[in-house]
């Protein structure tokens, strides 16, 4: 049976649900697979994930390698291979608690940045689990700034090997997963030494741990680097090198090579080292941020169609707390946004399969665009979802804290993609770094790469709307993002200009630029999202049943942006008090509009109640008894804490003399 | 010898300081005086063996609910025995021995035992209280249910009563009338003060408190009729066996409805309360612990993400030279100044409102209520935006720490942690707003119909007067001078009027086009909550403007003035659209402000280590790697890192029971 305030929701959908995830997946056929995955793994009771809220850090430890490893075995017996159709889904539908996450980034830095023989000799090995890698760059002092990095490798002409060093405390690697207990092998980074001249920071493969009792290797200080926010099931560990011997060979030298005499040659272009970076940057967004904003959204919008708080009209029932405007104030951007996103996300998969045929015929040409637009897309996506998510958490009240709701453990994973792959700041200050350049190569005259030819056609002037409903036109609200964007950006690069004009070094005053070129990257970017969120709507006329619901999350995405940064817009003139007073009207009623339809909008996501592990998001909507029995398998609730024989007794009883 | 051992970047930072950092500890603290008790407290508890135990971070939540109540138990025999009475002494005592931990005992000693104070009569005093002051009784507070949260009349609970026996029969009769969420009642309470609806003579009477014994003395089973139990684990609070409470018909006796106000005798005959004005006061005084919370806990954070931002290099500022300290970073700056300055602010804040309703409470014994409405609703506003924007805060220091932020070992999680649901409990944080707009609807209803307001919402009399005026909004624009707290003071007043007409107007709107109240308000409440936002801001900017001038020494006030102003700029960068739309501040004001907001972080950076030196905390209150006064990070991290639960054997148990075996088959 199903709740009857979520039942009522579902049968006034304005548009159908089925076809709306079908589009969603790019099709009903991947529909059919995903859902096919989804089932076989939730059926499978390794995974399952009901006991995660109470399990401790090595528990959850165990478990992943548990699952890590049945996973292969699964995989087998499926007939999923890595490169089929299924691969894609099998992690989500695993919401990534899993370990050996590092081993598969092990093997694909050994594919990119590997010869052929290295990857002949490697890539058996890791496929069969003889060996298990992870990747360590990150170090204890050092993050993002790779020149910084002190771990060294020393060549040693007379052995012919590399001797990997950790000089200081600060240059102990940190974080990499699996490296805490699991992996026998990882891939190091370290400046590489030649004579006395230092090259730069190169990758090694280094073994850590032994084949046979899995104990540390000699020279090798390896562990965990304990309890974190969340990601309790993965082993982030430290590893500190005392020259550590390895082989010539194991310097990974598909791009460049120390000869036996110690002679240093590189081939090909250093360019394309920054083509992974940006290929794993694109391919957390989904799994790692959107998904997880989905989730959320849908958990607290199906609450909050349960919940019933407070009156709103006297002498009826409670309402539904999804009834009330500022409950629909917070929920349903982030909606919108959820969708905003998953557009953008294909966005960049567009712009990355462009990308990388071009690099297949050696033309690199297109890699600066791609470069910037996956840093700021990824920082404004992180950045937008992990606030997105904690207010869906909020949005539960009391509920929400709890374990039990999910909703937590969403939150704390989310926020480390802010960190994670580039850290958000770093990240914006790249995309205008690149603004920049095309801003003043387009006021030269000079060509532009396509997402940024508007900055060569600036149009100064003012909104032409004229009533709330002209603000419902995307020509309307796509060209007042367009205006800000452009505002900002030549503003800032003017800024910059008479700094140094006036005499100020150039690093200097890039540095007393940066909170505004942040700014102007993240209005371009809120602009690209908003116009690539209107052209999809636009292309959407064969399918009439979801253009519509589409182009109201689209006009919410967009007039929450204005009515949330108002004073970009009214800055300059360009939108009058009186036109941002219509924004507000337009904005509120339609939060309205989409209120009627926001449970079948989070249905179409299609997410299980597994994949949810949430008491409050069911799609039964039978939240309370939920909650009730699941928290009586709390181990609190289980095991004889020995509190009460220890500490309460001797309190309750004994005790009264010595108070 | 600390000196010696410290950090070089630490040391440098602190000699370059501007100003005596005891002396601006000393104001924030309310006197040398009381520093010097503080610190007194303080080492009564860093010094006694008994307080001293592992890392919590690496305990399982059994075991740190566990080192909670074995300290919470000593806590209550010391607190006796050194002779600490005075509520602010008891809770900087009860704070160092917790670290700013959430503890089972919270709800014993901060709800029930107040509650008998204040409703039960002499009689239930002679049979409950001093059991309880002993801690024989433990009792928590039972009110929320696991379907009803802020709306008091939703409560399902029921207590009917039975002339017959002269008992209360206590029911939950759904699931979602379980009592849920509530403090120490999920393993530690023997005792509940229980809401819930009074029948009596076939009708019911409200929501009425009663005392129900929940654990049988001696074994601390549940008794008969009683289902009780832990809700699980939690976003933080790991300390605390937050519970759930089910009772199918469990008879208490007639004398255990607390009856200081409201009563029903033998027959059944219900007896109403005089006044509940004074319920008020309780919850004034609780919110303004909270807005004292949301400034210690974003101080916390600060100091954390500001010391470790010193000690910590990065990138390259300028060709060639060794990496700066990400301090350096305009964006850093940007991200953990304003927030600084905003702790200062709420910190002046929190202290404006406990003098307040110190002042008031002196009042109410004498009979004088007539501030009370005023300072319940801007309370209630107050706890929101702090609390709202200390949250915020707080992942913003965390995230400023990049990657070791995220680890336990910064602290900067607990805090967050354990102090984010301070923006649900105490009444949600959107609701207190709608409460503080209806006391400002209000106000603006009376000047409209011609009478004054006093107090905070004045400035609300001179709308009607401006409104006379043919002019535009824009043109009665006031002068503001941006290098001038007080003038920024009225800008922000400006603003606050200005929304709260808007929102008014807008109400006005719905009810003309003849919706019932209620809808109107719904269709409003976002622009209401705007209105509030407005308000609280100005009420914040304005008291911390005041406070400069009550400041002697000349080094000290500068460097405030500076923060005053980085928070008063801040604040209009972040909401120009109001400002401009209002206008209140021309296109060309805003650069200047953001302008003006740039250089004051170049300036404040200088002071800045200093700042965070002057909230004062102790390392282990701290409770961060990141955070050390010393500045020895890396190393320290290495050591904690070491004690993880994960490296207590050199090969995890994982590699025998899986990896061996999966290897072995490949």
């Amino acid at each position: 049976s199903m709740n009857p305030d979520l039942a009522s929701e579902r049968q006034t959908a304005s548009f159908s649900v089925e076809k709306l995830t079908a589009w969603l997946d790019g099709g009903a056929e991947h529909t059919q697979i995903r859902r096919a995955v989804v089932e076989a793994i939730e059926s499978d009771p390794v995974f399952s994930r009901e006991n995660q809220y109470f399990q401790s850090q090595n528990e959850r430890y165990e478990a992943a390698v548990r699952k890590g490893v049945h996973l292969q075995k699964k995989m087998h017996e499926m007939g999923w291979t890595e490169n089929g159709p299924e691969s894609k889904y099998i992690y989500r539908a695993l919401s990534g608690d899993v370990a050996f996450s590092l081993h598969r980034v092990f093997k694909r830095s050994i594919w990119v940045l590997g010869s052929d023989k290295q990857i002949a000799k490697w890539i058996p090995l890791a496929s069969q689990y003889q060996v298990i890698g992870t990747y360590a760059q990150t170090e204890l002092g050092h993050g993002t700034y790779l020149q910084g990095l002190e771990t060294t490798a020393v060549f040693d002409v007379t052995t012919q090997e590399f001797i990997l060093h950790t000089p200081t405390i600060s240059a102990m690697k940190w974080w990499p997963g699996d490296m805490g207990r699991s992996a026998t092998h990882t891939v190091v980074f370290a400046q590489l030494y030649i004579h006395g001249k230092c090259y730069g920071v190169h990758p090694f493969i280094v073994q850590i741990r032994s084949l046979q009792d899995h104990s540390l290797c000699p020279g090798i200080t390896a562990g965990d680097i304990g309890p974190k926010m969340s990601f309790e099931h993965a082993d982030n560990g430290y590893l500190m090198l005392q020259k550590v011997r390895v082989p010539r060979e194991n310097m990974l030298n598909k791009f460049c090579e120390v000869q036996p005499d110690g002679t240093y040659v590189t081939r090909g272009s250093e360019k394309i080292n920054y083509f992974p970076m940006t290929t794993v940057r694109i391919s957390i967004i989904l799994d790692e941020v959107i998904i997880p904003l989905m989730k959320a959204c849908t958990i607290a919008i199906r609450y909050s169609v349960v919940r019933r708080q407070s009156k709103l009209k006297p002498g009826e029932q409670e309402a539904k707390i999804l009834d009330y405007q500022t409950q629909q104030e917070k929920l349903l951007p982030q909606l919108a946004a959820a969708y905003a996103f998953l557009l953008i996300n294909n966005y960049l998969q567009e712009l990355l399969d462009r990308a990388y045929k071009e690099i297949q015929r050696k033309n690199f040409d297109t890699l600066p665009e791609l470069h910037a637009c996956s840093s700021g897309f990824k920082a404004m996506v992180t950045q937008y979802s992990t606030s997105a998510v904690e207010i869906c958490l909020r949005a539960c009240g009391g509920h929400g804290y709890s374990l039990l709701s999910g909703l937590p453990s969403l939150y704390t994973r989310i926020l480390a993609s802010c960190i994670y792959e580039g850290e958000n700041t770093i990240l914006f200050l790249q995309t205008a770094r690149f603004l920049m350049k095309c801003f003043m190569a387009a006021s030269a005259g000079q060509p532009i790469p396509p997402s940024v030819t508007y900055l060569a056609a600036v149009k100064p002037g003012k909104c032409p709307a004229k009533s709330k409903l002209d603000f419902l036109s995307p020509d309307i609200y796509t060209e007042a993002y367009q205006h800000a964007a452009v505002r900002l950006i030549s503003s800032t690069a003017a800024k910059l200009q008479d700094l140094i004009q006036s005499g100020v070094k150039k690093y200097d005053a890039w540095n007393q630029c940066t909170v505004q070129l942040v700014q102007a990257a993240k209005a371009h970017c809120h602009y690209i999202s908003v116009e690539n969120f209107a052209e999809t709507v636009e292309k959407l006329e064969t399918k009439p049943g979801i253009q519509k619901i589409m182009k109201h999350l689209c006009d919410l995405f967009a007039l929450h942006g204005i009515f949330s940064n108002a004073g970009l817009f009214l800055h300059d003139g360009y939108l009058s008090g009186a036109q941002m007073d219509m924004v507000t009207a337009s904005y509120l009623d339609l939060l309205a509009v989409i209120r009627r339809d926001a449970v079948p909008l989070v249905d179409a996501f299609d997410f299980t109640d597994k994949s949810l592990n949430s008491a409050l998001g069911s799609y039964d909507g039978h939240v309370y008894q939920r909650l009730y029995e699941w928290a009586q398998k709390s181990p609190t609730n289980k095991q004889i804490s020995p509190a009460y024989e220890k500490y309460l007794k001797p309190l309750l009883h004994n005790s009264l003399s010595k108070l | 010898a600390g000196a010696a051992m410290m950090n070089a970047d630490l040391r440098r930072e602190r000699a370059a300081a501007t100003f005596q950092t005891e002396l601006l500890t000393h104001i924030l603290d309310g006197g040398a005086e009381r520093t010097r008790r503080r610190k007194e407290i303080e080492a009564l508890v860093l010094n006694d063996p008994d307080f001293q135990h592992e890392d919590l971070n690496f305990l399982s939540r059994s075991q740190r609910y566990e080192q909670a109540i074995r300290k919470s138990a000593l806590m209550v025999m010391k607190l006796r025995e050194y002779g600490i009475a005075d509520p602010e002494e008891i809770f900087w005592f009860k704070s160092f021995v917790h670290r700013g931990r959430p503890e089972p005992l919270d709800l014993h000693l901060g709800m029930f035992l107040p509650t008998l104070l204040t409703q039960a009569t002499p009689e239930q005093q002679d049979r409950f209280f001093m059991p309880a002051w002993n801690l024989e009784i433990i009792g928590t507070y039972a009110q929320t249910e696991m379907g009803h949260g802020t709306h008091l009349r939703g409560l399902e609970t029921t207590a009917t009563y039975d002339p017959a026996t002269q008992e209360f029969i206590l029911n939950s009769p759904t699931v979602t009338s379980i009592k849920w969420w509530p403090g120490g009642l999920g393993k530690t309470s023997n005792h509940a003060i229980v809401l819930a609806q009074l029948y009596t003579q076939g009708q019911c009477k409200g929501l009425h408190a009663f005392i129900v014994p929940i654990r049988q003395l001696g074994t601390h089973e549940p008794l008969p009729g009683i289902t009780v139990g832990d809700i699980g684990p939690k976003f933080g609070y790991d300390e605390m066996d937050n519970g759930y409470l089910k009772m199918d018909n469990f008879r208490i006796p007639r004398e255990n409805m607390l009856m200081k106000y409201a009563q029903v005798e033998p027959d059944g005959t219900y007896v109403k309360p005089l006044s509940d004005k004074l319920t008020y006061g309780t919850m004034v005084f609780i919110r303004s612990l909270i807005v004292g919370d949301s400034a210690h806990s974003l101080s916390r954070a600060c100091t954390i993400a500001i010391r470790y931002s010193a000690v910590r290099h990065q990138s390259e500022l300028k060709p060639g030279e060794p990496e700066p300290q990400i301090l350096d970073y305009q964006t850093q700056q940007y991200k953990l100044f304003p927030l600084l300055a905003t702790a200062y602010a709420f910190h002046f804040v929190g202290a404006y409102i406990k003098d307040t309703y110190r002042r008031i409470s002196g009042d109410i014994n004498e009979g004088d209520l007539s501030e009370l409405p005023e300072l319940h609703a801007l309370t209630a506003g107050l706890k929101a935006f702090t609390s709202w924007t200390a949250n915020a805060g707080i992942e913003e220091c965390r995230m400023a720490c990049g990657g070791h932020g995220y680890s336990r070992c910064s602290g900067i999680p607990d805090i967050y942690v354990t102090f984010t649901p301070s923006c649900t409990y105490e009444g949600e944080n959107t609701v207190m707003m709608l409460q503080t707009a209806r006391f400002l609807v209000k106000s603006y209803t009376q000047v409209s119909s011609g009478q004054r307001v006093t107090g905070m919402v004045s400035y609300l009399n001179d709308l009607p007067r401006q409104r006379i005026q043919p002019q535009q909004v824009a043109a009665r624009s006031v002068t503001v001078r941006i290098n001038d707290p007080l003038s920024l003071v009225e800008a922000y007043k400006a603003r606050a009027a200005r929304l709260v007409e808007a929102a008014a107007k807008n109400l006005q709107a719905e009810l003309n086009h003849r919706r019932s109240k209620e809808d109107a308000w719904n269709r409003t409440s976002v622009d209401l909550v705007r209105a509030s936002e407005a308000h609280c801001h100005y009420v914040i900017v304005k008291l911390f403007a005041a406070k400069l001038s009550e400041i002697s020494n000349a080094a000290v006030r500068a460097v405030l003035t500076e923060l005053c102003l980085l928070y008063a700029l801040y604040g209009i960068s972040k909401n120009t659209g109001d400002f401009l739309q209002a206008g209140i501040l021309t296109d060309a004001q805003i650069t200047q402000v953001y302008q003006r907001v740039k250089e004051l972080l170049a300036v404040i950076r200088r002071n800045a280590v200093a700042l965070v030196d002057s909230f004062d905390f102790h390392d282990v209150h701290l409770g961060s790697v990141l955070g050390r006064y010393d500045g020895n990070v890396y190393e320290n991290m290495f050591e904690w890192a070491k004690k993880s639960p994960l490296n207590q054997k050199e090969v995890h148990e994982s590699f025998h029971k899986h990896l061996k075996p999966m290897q072995a088959k490949l």
